[in-house]
């Protein structure tokens, strides 16, 4: 997994398979980077995941928490079909964006 | 109903043992021909029910999880077993975004992932004796 910072926004890049067992890793590298109190976006690069359950829509709940609280926004792109299922089966579609690209999920308030 | 072919694993509920339950039960169903998009449903259930009896099964202790699983040319069914504390209101747990550990971050989606990617799916439990998630998928071979 890598996480880079763009200013005040944080791509994570899970890869592979994003389980319970792999939630709680990118959860802690995650947050000791928002918590400092920078980040105002969280995006996540989903292109490099295989599998996904709903450990993975935890782990997006969980910032978009964060984020809410602070008045940041949450993006994601790169998923594929399935995982863009599990997202709206859980209703966070309508709170966080969608996009098509890297590119967009930037652009996005 | 008569099954072909059977097998049984069981490991600690640690889980870093998530993803060998997919693997397990993947394979075994790469011996009936489905499609990707059906091994891909039975791998997210699966993983769903063992993450269940992982997190919630023990509380703090340890234990084993069981996977069974049995196919025959109609159906696959997958019997996921731990022997812990046990469900005290199944139907408040199985209740869409109902979870008992909001701090551990967990969705509450795991039984309705199941129910979705899964034709049936039959929760058994009892108080300090443990739980069983019985789910079955029709294959057509």
């Amino acid at each position: 997994m890598t996480i880079d910072v763009m200013g005040e926004a944080m791509i994570i890049r899970p890869k592979g398979e994003l389980d319970h067992h792999y939630a709680q890793e990118i959860r802690e590298k995650a947050d000791k980077i928002i918590l400092k109190g920078e980040i105002r976006k969280v995006i996540f690069d989903f292109t490099n995941v295989l599998f996904m359950d709903s450990s993975g829509i935890g782990v997006i709940m969980g910032r978009y928490r964060l984020m809410e609280a602070i008045k940041g926004s949450v993006c994601a792109f790169g998923a594929n079909e399935r995982i863009k299922r599990l997202i709206k089966m859980s209703g966070l579609s309508r709170v966080i964006t969608l996009c098509p690209n890297q590119q967009k999920a930037l652009e996005v308030k | 109903m008569n099954y072909i072919n059977e097998m049984k694993i069981q490991f600690l509920n640690k889980s870093v043992n998530e993803g060998l339950a997919r693997v397990a039960v993947a394979s075994f169903c790469a011996q009936l021909d489905l499609t990707v998009e059906t091994v891909a449903d039975i791998k997210t259930a699966v993983s769903e029910a063992v993450t269940n009896a992982i997190v919630h099964g023990y509380e703090n202790m340890s234990g084993f999880v069981t996977v069974c699983c049995v196919y025959n040319l109609k159906e696959i069914e997958i019997t996921v077993s731990d022997y812990g504390r046990g469900i005290e209101d199944i139907d408040e747990a199985r209740r869409p975004l109902f979870t008992s550990s909001p701090d551990e971050e967990r969705s509450g989606m795991g039984f309705t992932v199941m129910e979705t990617f899964m034709d049936s799916l039959e929760v058994k439990s009892s108080v300090g004796m443990g739980t069983t998630v019985i789910m079955r998928k029709k294959v057509q071979v």
